[in-house]
């Protein structure tokens, strides 16, 4: 053997990445044991990823309402401070990401990078919006007698968020992070075919100090999770952006059955559009409380 | 109890009142018979007596009424804000002229006191049109973006414990915002509807705009389906509310619902006890209980519930049941002899249950349908009158040791519409409205309404809210 011969025997072999879910801030594999075969457009295979079953869907369901307390009832300004935390990791992360999307979307890699550098200022965006969305969308009202009269918007709890299939980053980090800005926990079903960001996403979360739960991020077939999901009592909301139309009725439906909020796929053309407050709003309630003021009568005081 | 509190009867006079003997359908600005000539029967639930006889819209009505609103919608929606708040003004200023007449009507056609219908109906029904009225040319600044768009035809449902307030609730935001409207009344209260289809006409409202529909279920069922409507709005039963949220799935259909409510009311140990008294009996007796909003569950701090529970029963005991058209009644008569069934039968099951009953001493009249203010004490979480929504004059007792445990336990249910809280210590409001999961909080007061003010339930008491800025939304295509 001539030593040329054997450099090339040597070249470093790459390591491989076990993709695994993100539940209650852990990384676990599916309970059911499944994976399943995850290729870039030209059908190269890029890693096994986990197919998971009712079980992790209800586990992470579990998690969510676990977290729910905690994160609903931090401080907006903590809020925001920890989802800019986040886009700092994504930052680091950049060329992580580029790859990934690449990979998934067949994209170049400048347009890749264009897509993830979107994407991480989408979540700055959202970042600045925890304190913000209770001035815009609440406020004092004027009644007509004498009562202290103010709304404000709350999050309705654990929202089930079905990532669009075609956007693996951008259009996930589009409906992720306007769910838990406001203060909601999510369980994220990622991109059927291409579920690799969203995966890597669960990692950034976990060194990006948003407690456990916050996010839970599952992998697999989109309509086999989704449905014990649409149909979980605990579960109050569902966002159907990655559902076709047929699964997106049949979830609707299931969904009814504990009147979950629910926001039906709205096409978007192109996910790097302005968002505006919707995405934010569909999973607020808004809360009203009166007081007596003891205002002045016309009868003198009453205070 | 023959007291100090027998009053003289002051019975309000019904010739301020003309009910014809029979009414059509109203679609396309014309009275006019169902198709298949169907009718029914609607009497006054505090005598029985048949009050009219209402055309009962099938399938084929409530395409027509669709239709007609489909066609009106192009023009009205056209409008300049402002020509269409002037309509909202006109029917206003109309419903205030001849208020007195309908406070009669309502009374006589849904059994509830005429001091309720005077003093609190009737004046929020005009409030509601005057505050909407205003947006119709504001619309840009609502906070919806800068052009926001109306939806279309709406298809409107509404119950009959508020006919004309949810009338107003759901047509004057609709109609504000650009939308038009095909409404059905409940079937035990379809006149004050009817009555305001008149009031359309006299305001000159184009044709089409406004119709109404009177019917059964089944009436509302095709509404719902209709094709070519475009947005649902509904109040009542979390029961029916889900039937129509699996209904309308898939389509692009518009939904806002306002479904039951099982109100916690919780009264801490240094509240003044007179006042939450009153709140109390507001929250459970007004409209004979039949609120969705209701506080019938009353959670008080153990350590002044025998004080509490004493002056709730010596106040109870002045309450006057009888005549609803009496000026001096408070309780009048329950709206169906369906919804007295459904009364006895959740209360019987209470008592089965073990919870103890107690009414007032208290005649009831001999015709009519008519129910007690009652009281259950010894109420655990898992009892059904802790559990399940009664709509009527019951109010069930538990008690609490901590915040927390009150917290916990108000927020023990599917429902999530309203709750109160009585205390004097300010930042025990603060907290304890921050968690509990309602929509409405009233703190040292209770049942109070306001058209800037939204209204709208969390989790199975529906999503969507009326009345504010935000009722607006319900109308507007805000994508």
């Amino acid at each position: 053997m001539s030593d040329k011969t054997d450099k090339t025997a040597q070249r470093r072999l790459s390591v491989f990445k076990t993709y695994k879910l993100y539940v209650g801030g852990k990384f676990p594999r599916s309970e059911s044991g499944r994976v399943y075969e995850v290729s870039d457009t030209k059908g190269t295979w890029l890693a096994n990823a986990p197919q998971s079953s009712r079980k992790d869907a209800r586990d992470a369901v579990v998690a969510a309402r676990k977290a729910f307390g905690g994160w609903s009832g931090a401080t907006a300004y903590n809020r925001g401070q920890i989802l800019y935390r986040v886009a700092e990791m994504l930052e680091a992360r950049r060329g992580q990401f580029v790859h990934e999307v690449a990979d998934a979307e067949g994209l170049s890699k400048s347009r890749a990078a264009e897509q993830v550098e979107a994407t991480i200022d989408r979540w700055v965006w959202y970042a600045g919006w925890t304190d913000k969305i209770a001035q815009v969308v609440g406020g004092g009202n004027p009644v007509a007698g004498p009562y202290f009269n103010l709304s404000s918007p709350e999050p309705t709890g654990v929202v089930t968020v079905l990532a669009p299939q075609e956007s693996s980053f951008l259009g996930l980090v589009s409906v992720v992070a306007p769910v838990i800005a406001t203060g909601n926990t999510a369980i994220v079903i990622a991109s059927e075919r291409s579920p690799l960001p969203a995966l890597s996403l669960g990692e950034v979360f976990a060194t990006s100090d948003l407690p456990g739960g916050v996010v839970n991020v599952l992998s697999g077939r989109t309509a086999e999770i989704a449905a014990p999901l649409a149909a979980h009592q605990d579960v109050n909301a569902i966002d159907l952006a990655g559902a076709d139309e047929a699964l997106a009725k049949e979830l609707e439906i299931a969904a009814a059955d504990n009147l979950k909020r629910v926001l039906r796929p709205q096409p978007v053309d192109d996910w790097s559009a302005d968002p505006g407050t919707d995405r934010m709003t569909a999973f607020l309630e808004t809360k009203t409380v009166w007081h007596p003021t003891g205002s002045l009568g016309a009868s003198g005081s009453s205070y | 109890m023959a007291s100090v509190f027998e009053y003289a009867p002051a019975p309000e006079s019904r010739s301020v009142v003309d009910i014809a003997p029979s009414y059509g359908l109203f679609i396309d600005g014309e009275f006019v018979e169902a198709a298949d000539g169907k009718v029914f029967k609607t009497v006054s639930p505090s005598t029985e007596e048949v009050l009219s006889e209402i055309a009962q819209a099938g399938e084929a009505d409530v395409d027509r009424a669709v239709r007609a609103a489909r066609t009106a919608f192009g023009k009205w929606s056209a409008l300049p804000g402002s020509e269409r708040a002037k309509y909202l003004f006109r029917i206003a200023r109309i419903i205030q002229e001849r208020s007195r007449e309908l406070a009669v009507l309502e009374t006589l056609d849904n059994g509830k006191p005429i001091k309720e219908t005077r003093d609190a109906d009737l004046p929020l029904v005009a409030a509601h049109f005057f505050y909407y009225a205003g947006w119709a040319d504001k619309l840009d600044h609502a906070g919806f973006g800068p052009s926001p768009r109306p939806l279309g035809v709406a298809g409107q449902v509404i119950p009959w414990n508020f006919p004309l307030l949810m009338l107003a609730w759901k047509i004057a935001p609709a109609l504000a915002t650009g939308n038009t409207v095909v409404l059905k009344p409940a079937e035990t209260t379809p006149l004050s509807a009817l009555f305001f289809a008149d009031i359309c006409r006299q305001a000159g409202l184009p044709k089409g705009v406004v119709n109404i529909l009177p019917g059964y279920g089944d009436t509302g069922a095709a509404l719902v389906a209709h094709p070519d409507v475009n947005k649902v709005a509904f109040t009542g039963s979390t029961a029916v509310g889900k039937q129509i949220a699996r209904t309308v799935a898939g389509s692009r259909k518009k939904l806002t619902l306002e479904l039951g409510g099982k109100g916690a009311n919780i009264v801490f140990d240094d509240a003044p006890i007179d006042q939450a008294v009153e709140g109390i009996v507001s929250g459970i007796f007004f409209n004979q209980g039949q609120v969705c909003c209701a506080g019938s569950r009353l959670l008080v701090q153990e350590s002044v519930q025998d004080e509490l529970l004493e002056s709730l029963k010596r106040r109870l005991s002045t309450l006057r049941l009888g005549d609803p058209l009496d000026k001096n009644t408070d309780i009048g008569a329950i709206n169906s002899a369906e919804q007295l069934s459904r009364i006895t039968t959740l209360v019987e099951r209470g008592e089965a249950e073990g919870a103890e009953r107690w009414s007032p001493d208290c005649e009831l009249p001999t015709s009519g349908y008519w129910f007690a203010p009652t009281l259950f004490t010894n109420v655990t979480q898992a009892h059904t009158v802790a559990r399940d929504e009664i709509f009527g004059p019951v109010l069930s007792v538990l008690s609490f040791r901590t915040p927390e445990e009150a917290v916990a336990k108000a927020n023990n249910t599917p429902y999530g519409l309203s709750a109160g809280i009585w205390t004097e210590k300010g930042s025990r409001i603060l907290a304890v409205a921050g968690k509990l999961r309602a929509g409405v909080i009233w703190s040292n007061t209770f049942n109070k309404f306001d058209p800037t003010s939204p209204f709208g339930g969390y989790k199975e008491s529906g999503f969507g809210r009326e009345g504010g800025r935000h009722g607006l939304e319900a109308y507007l295509d805000v994508r």
